[in-house]
């Protein structure tokens, strides 16, 4: 079993369309969406829930107004702004606890947060492990991890050969929980200043945590001074850039009709999704 | 005025507006441009900016004096986040998993507890203009933006205009960038995607107070969709802007859009100026 995750840096570089089109060509798969914050992957898909469980994680504060003797201090300790006039705002709450340790009056008690929610999926493509992050909600680290390990005990039990795992934008805590122990990287990125600028910074992620990594150029034809210039910078990093995918409406128009792009059209965009599915699918079982 | 521009969905264009909106303002006005997309900072891709200053972010994390420990254990006890174990006669310290919240070395009976700071990312300034640039940059393989996006915000003035790009998603970076904002200006596209990350982002402020109003940008693809939610949700579409590639590649380039193409300057003199009426100062 193989695990691929699909990271791009800067968010809206398709990564999402690519790997709705990998579940509809790849044989042997559970899928996994770790954009736990904007999960967008379900709306391709058209999972049917089999199993939806809660996500109980972190504590906010919570001061008992008969109790407290406004004495100050839990307002004093706190390193983020949480508390203020003897209330705290569950927003700036970090749950550290801090202040419930240290009030003299035990005014102040510890409450788990129901953090989100997350999903094992039937897609007409496999297995889909999903979740949801609620509003304003911390922790989509430890939401990320769920979804991998649950899509793993999934392969492990059918006995899949490949995950393929959709990440989220950025390169901080949720992108981190998605990467480690992956076996690849497929990093998608756009010719434009900002994806090549934001490449280069999930790219650095990958080295720093040992996971090898390829590059795919989408829409590279919108700007192809710059696809050259990826191709040199991928050349210089030793990283190979397996494919390029035309800027075509045809993929907003799937994804309009709620359908992988290699399913809605026969042109050189399900051309290129089909070939790098083959050359990502080979790195992965040699 | 405080605005700050999000989205839910990344890449929808939160930099492309925020600059141009900077650049617009700029002519009159003194503006911060504040870029809490320290993950993926690239507002001055567009703006360059001279940065003529830069400086380290730190966040407490514990020291143990173990000539002092008496491996009672009671910093692992009061960690939240698992950050401290003790083990064997042995204090072990996961800098990754310490939020800074100092409860470990307030609480521990021996006083053997110090902080140290450790560096997570960088605060950088300059100037463009009448644009002050203040932008956050996360160190690769740390985890926690919102103390570098906190930090990036301790430089608001309240005299200048204020800009603020977030980063995408609608988790605790989200939050921090996005809060004690006048006005939250969501930028979304006409897509299935959009429409969802929209309707988290709209969620989000909602949940925060603040009012919204919307930018859907590339339109001419896509759907209607996103009209009709804001429509039957109350929330006004302030601008619409085409999908044009004379846009992408100005985009593409880093080139600013008012400045690519001045017209657009005048449209957004008069986003600000509705802006401004549906804020609540």
């Amino acid at each position: 079993m193989k695990e691929v995750v699909v990271l791009s840096g800067k968010g809206g570089t398709g990564k999402t369309s690519i790997v709705a089109s990998f579940a509809a060509l790849a044989q042997s798969k559970v899928l996994a969406d770790c954009d736990v914050d904007a999960a967008d992957l379900y709306l391709l898909l058209q999972p049917q829930i089999k199993q939806e469980h809660e996500f109980w994680s972190g504590q906010t504060a919570h001061i008992d107004n008969e109790k407290c003797n406004e004495c100050g201090l839990c307002e004093e300790v706190c390193r983020f702004g949480a508390i203020q006039n003897y209330a705290v705002d569950p927003i700036s709450c970090e749950g550290c606890g801090f202040c419930s340790q240290i009030c003299p009056v035990d005014a102040i008690t510890m409450h788990e947060n129901m953090s989100g929610h997350w999903f094992m999926s039937e897609t007409r493509y496999g297995p889909l492990v999903h979740a949801r992050l609620g509003i304003a909600q911390e922790n989509s680290g430890k939401l990320v991890a769920l979804v991998r390990q649950n899509a793993k005990h999934i392969a492990e039990k059918e006995n899949l050969s490949y995950i393929i795992v959709d990440g989220p934008p950025g390169i901080g805590c949720a992108v981190i929980s998605s990467l480690s122990g992956a076996n690849l990287a497929l990093l998608v990125t756009e010719p434009t200043l900002s994806g090549m600028h934001d490449l280069g910074r999930v790219l650095e992620l990958c080295r720093h945590f040992g996971i090898p990594a390829l590059a795919c150029i989408n829409k590279y034809d919108i700007n192809e001074e710059n696809s050259r210039q990826i191709e040199s910078y991928c050349a210089n990093q030793k990283v190979e850039v397996v494919s390029r995918i035309p800027f075509d409406n045809v993929v907003t128009e799937a994804l309009v009709n709620g359908l992988p792009v290699v399913e809605f059209s026969d042109g050189r965009v399900k051309q290129e999704i089909y070939n790098l599915w083959r050359k990502v699918s080979e790195r992965l079982t040699p | 005025m405080i605005i700050s521009v999000a989205s839910g969905k990344g890449g929808t264009g939160k930099t492309l507006i925020a600059t141009s909106l900077a650049l617009t303002l700029s002519e009159k006005n003194k503006v911060q441009l504040l870029d809490c997309d320290v993950e993926e900072p690239n507002a001055d891709i567009f703006i360059r900016s001279s940065v003529t200053q830069s400086y380290p972010v730190f966040i407490p994390i514990p020291k143990v004096d173990e000539a002092k420990c008496t491996y009672c254990g009671k910093c692992a006890e009061v960690c939240a986040y698992n950050a401290i174990a003790v083990v064997n006669k042995k204090v072990l310290i996961f800098p990754e998993l310490c939020h800074g919240c100092g409860a470990c070395s307030y609480l521990c009976p021996e006083s053997a507890i110090t902080e140290e700071g450790q560096e997570i990312g960088i605060v950088e300034k300059g100037n463009s203009g009448n644009i002050e640039l203040i932008q956050g940059r996360l160190t690769i393989g740390q985890p926690m933006a919102p103390p570098i996006i906190r930090e990036v915000k301790k430089h608001i003035d309240s005299e200048s205009e204020v800009i603020i790009d977030v980063p995408p998603g609608t988790s605790c970076p989200v939050v921090e960038a996005v809060k004690d904002s006048d006005f939250c200006l969501l930028v979304t596209e006409p897509t299935p995607f959009g429409l969802n990350d929209l309707s988290l982002a709209v969620e989000v402020v909602r949940e925060l107070g603040i009012p919204c109003g919307v930018l859907i940008n590339r339109t001419g693809i896509g759907d209607g969709k996103v009209e009709e939610y804001c429509s039957t949700q109350n929330i006004p579409v302030l601008l619409t802007i085409p999908l044009d590639a004379k846009i992408a590649s100005f985009y593409s380039r880093g080139v600013p859009l008012v400045n690519g193409i001045p017209e657009w300057r005048g449209r957004f003199v008069k986003l600000f100026e509705e802006i401004k009426q549906k804020a609540t100062i």
